[in-house]
């Protein structure tokens, strides 16, 4: 609400006085008659969502040195059909446009960085309007998802296309002994290691986004500085990949390191884009922690029981779908309750 | 020195360094004042005073009624021109006395006996307290002399006094820490002796490393009084905060600090009660900070109480063309004025102006369910949850969720990246669910 606050003020007649002061305005100055608190943080959503797209570029960048410029082509679809399908859907819905939210955008980003390298362009179309359409707008938009739309666009294809989905490409400074497949399909279908270094730098095969762990990882701690990701759910998932990956590693040394699990496929993008997502993870700081040690126990299970080589997707997919069930037990004890129940 | 904290809050950027090296001024007395005879919490004053009586400063012009209230005091001489609703800086009108400040007249300061500190007795203490119409002056005014006069069940062991100033902007306590050290810790030994408390500690938060070093080093001569550094973050000085802080010890909902053996006193009461007792003055000027971008001259300035709020801001030079918005009290929990002649009260605080860029406001879109105003939140509510209860008529859910625990400090709103006025909401909501309650118990 804004008055004119002189204007309001030109008359004021006191009761009990015979007189009627006049103040004259001063200035035009129109006043904000808001509610505290009066100062607001600078974030906006849209703010948060460019955010996250500037700590994908490490990412980009690295899937564009291994897999070739063209790769951005992938990008490109992925994101400008994101960003169709959410303005079609809401003009057909006659609702506001929001696309510059970035949110939309965000999410072909990221769906984009799951795909292999050379994906078809009219899948990966098809998997930006599957995201969008079936895995934000069907709910209601931003805010009121269950599942992470990247994922869900990503689920899709891998259900539609499960051949192209899985062909690999050789990353660009391959040696001879490096295979296109990825580190996880060469162990399970081959018994082939890959080694850690590899790994970190990105010179394997993989999807776009996940070949290099230190571009993931840049990006991941860049947001975890600005405060976007809560680092307690990439922490849990990465402990829990220590403690459930090592339990399997014990019991059968065929099985790859806890190491291994971390850097290979997609867990650290998982854990620092795809988990973190705020919409589809918990509210509550104790439910961040379960959230992240299931997605790293059913991951682990896919990884070692599982038909499919690599499960992160899944994991966090179904993980998703409980967030509702742990914001509801896990709500934090109201400060001074504690101690009155222990006087008590 | 360690620093000891509360878990979650926030980070406010400060805007102190406008003020926080400005001693205070004296404003010049305004042509007319406004006493409202509600000041504080508690019951409104009677007024003593008809219209066209002749008045002295710090003629008691109201009296307590009640034990929860306290007296109203004339800051000028002159003659009372009406009696009447007026507006105030709550946003409400209330019954209220306009004196017009007669200056040709002699006058002479009423003032109370000198006391020699040393040999007061706690009952004297209570009693001129109370006399002198002294009332917190952090902000929600309650009359001190209840504060000093805690329920003979109920044992306390420390006294804090709040010099945390966890408010941006505003710098009062800051200046009284550095301009009156000694008045200051004479207050904290009176307040102690009062509820006969051999403990007393200094909160100060470690953005005022100035005031720490000169209170730690007047603390050393004094037995039982010490100084506790603390790490800046807002809300530090809500009682609840400040205790756990200091203490460790948290006061459960719907209890009070007494119940956990503390008694919280502001700088500018301990100030006030010094005054009082050793000058023997009564409480009828208000210290506070005019600052914000959008005042031309932002100061710490010692305003006779009744002051026209315009008046004040016209001995500082004016408002700036982009000036959008004048709050009375602090940016995260003040009021919003509309009319700026409403006068400045008893426990004003800080009369700030802001402008287009400081009050920014950003689109409001979906909620995000980042649950950053979960972390953020002092009491460990759920932000998001109590507003959208409040929006969905959940109002049973809202009250088992804790709405009425709520002390608005506006942390969540503060946070929240998609702009949601969440403490808005739960204000509501909490006002919904105080009257559901009330009803209740009429059945």
């Amino acid at each position: 609400m804004i008055v004119n606050l002189w204007q309001a003020q030109v008359e004021v007649k006191r009761k009990n006085m015979e007189t009627t002061t006049t103040i004259e305005p001063k200035q035009k100055v129109y006043f904000d008659l808001t509610t505290s608190p009066h100062l607001h943080s600078r974030w906006t959503t849209s703010k948060v969502m460019w955010f996250v797209v500037a700590a994908l570029v490490p990412s980009i960048a690295a899937a564009l040195t291994f897999f070739g410029w063209t790769q951005i082509f992938i990008i490109i679809v992925a994101v400008a059909f994101s960003v169709g399908t959410e303005i079609s859907i809401q003009t057909i819905r006659k609702k506001q446009i929001t696309w510059f939210d970035g949110s939309a955008a965000l999410t072909g980003l990221l769906l984009a960085l799951t795909l292999p390298p050379n994906f078809s362009l009219s899948a990966t179309a098809i998997g930006a309007i599957v995201a969008i359409g079936l895995g934000k707008q069907i709910f209601g938009g931003l805010g009121y998802n269950i599942f992470n739309p990247a994922l869900v666009g990503r689920a899709f294809l891998q259900a539609a296309f499960p051949v192209q989905i899985t062909t690999w490409t050789k990353p660009n400074f391959a040696v001879d002994s490096v295979t296109s497949a990825t580190p996880l399909a060469a162990l399970k279908f081959d018994k082939i290691f890959t080694d850690t270094a590899s790994m970190t730098i990105g010179n394997i095969g993989g999807s776009l986004g996940e070949t290099s762990a230190i571009a993931v990882l840049i990006g991941g701690i860049f947001l975890i500085a600005v405060g976007i990701v809560n680092w307690r759910i990439p922490l849990s998932m990465i402990i829990g990949m220590l403690v459930f990956g090592g339990i399997f590693w014990l019991i059968d040394p065929q099985n790859p390191t806890p190491v291994f699990h971390i850097f290979a496929g997609s867990f650290l993008f998982g854990a620092m884009f795809m988990a973190t997502d705020w919409v589809t993870s918990p509210i509550t700081n104790k439910g961040m922690w379960i959230f992240g040690f299931g997605i790293s126990l059913v991951l682990i299970v896919i990884r070692i029981y599982g038909g499919l080589p690599e499960g992160v997707m899944y994991s966090i997919l179904f993980m998703n779908g409980f967030v509702p069930l742990v914001n509801r037990y896990t709500k934090p004890t109201i400060f001074g309750v504690a101690k009155e129940a222990v006087k008590k | 020195m360690s620093s000891k904290t509360f878990k979650s809050g926030i980070h406010p950027k400060e805007y102190k360094e406008l003020t926080e090296h400005l001693s205070f001024e004296t404003i010049p007395l305004p042509d007319e004042i406004t006493l409202p005879l509600s000041q504080h919490l508690g019951k409104e004053a009677k007024a003593l005073v008809k219209k066209g009586d002749e008045v002295q400063p710090g003629q008691m012009i109201a009296q307590a009624e009640g034990f929860v209230s306290a007296p109203i005091h004339s800051s000028v001489a002159g003659k009372v021109m009406s009696l009447g609703k007026e507006q105030t800086s709550s946003g409400f009108p209330k019954d209220s006395i306009v004196i017009k400040t007669n200056e040709t007249v002699e006058s002479q300061k009423f003032l109370f006996t000198p006391l020699n500190p040393n040999a007061v007795t706690a009952e004297e203490i209570r009693e001129r307290v109370a006399l002198a119409g002294i009332v917190g002056q952090g902000g929600a005014a309650f009359p001190t002399a209840v504060k000093l006069t805690p329920p003979k069940d109920k044992t306390i062991d420390v006294v804090i006094l709040n010099g945390c100033e966890c408010e941006p902007y505003l710098t009062r306590d800051y200046r009284f820490m550095i301009e009156r050290p000694d008045d200051l810790i004479s207050g904290l030994k009176l307040i102690m002796k009062a509820l006969d408390v051999k403990r007393g500690v200094i909160g100060i938060e470690d953005n005022k490393p100035e005031a720490i070093k000169i209170l730690s080093g007047k603390a050393k001569y004094e037995e039982g009084i010490e100084v506790v550094s603390l790490k800046t973050k807002y809300p530090q000085g809500a009682e609840k905060m400040l205790i756990k802080a200091v203490t460790g010890r948290e006061v459960p909902p719907g209890k009070l600090p007494l119940d956990v053996g503390a008694v919280i006193q502001n700088i500018g009461t301990a100030i006030a009660i010094h005054d009082a007792i050793v000058n023997g003055e009564v409480l009828i000027t208000a210290a506070l900070t005019v600052s914000g971008k959008g005042i031309k001259n932002p100061k710490n300035l010692i305003v006779p109480v009744g002051t026209p709020i315009q008046n004040v801001i016209d001995y500082c030079g004016g408002v700036t063309e982009d000036a959008m918005k004048i709050v009375v009290g602090g940016p995260m929990m003040g009021f919003a004025q509309f009319d700026l002649q409403a006068p400045v009260m008893k426990a004003t605080s800080g009369i700030l102006v802001l402008t287009k860029d400081e009050v920014a406001k950003n689109p409001e879109t979906p909620c995000l369910r980042c649950g950053q105003c979960i972390e953020a939140c002092p009491l460990n509510l759920m932000p998001t949850k109590l507003a959208r209860y409040t929006q969905l008529n959940r109002f049973e859910h809202a009250e088992e969720a804790g709405i009425t625990v709520c002390m608005e400090c506006g942390t969540c709103a503060y946070t929240c990246p998609a702009n949601i006025p969440l403490v808005q909401w739960i204000r509501l909501g909490k006002q919904k669910v105080l009257q559901m309650q009330k009803e209740r118990v009429v059945k």
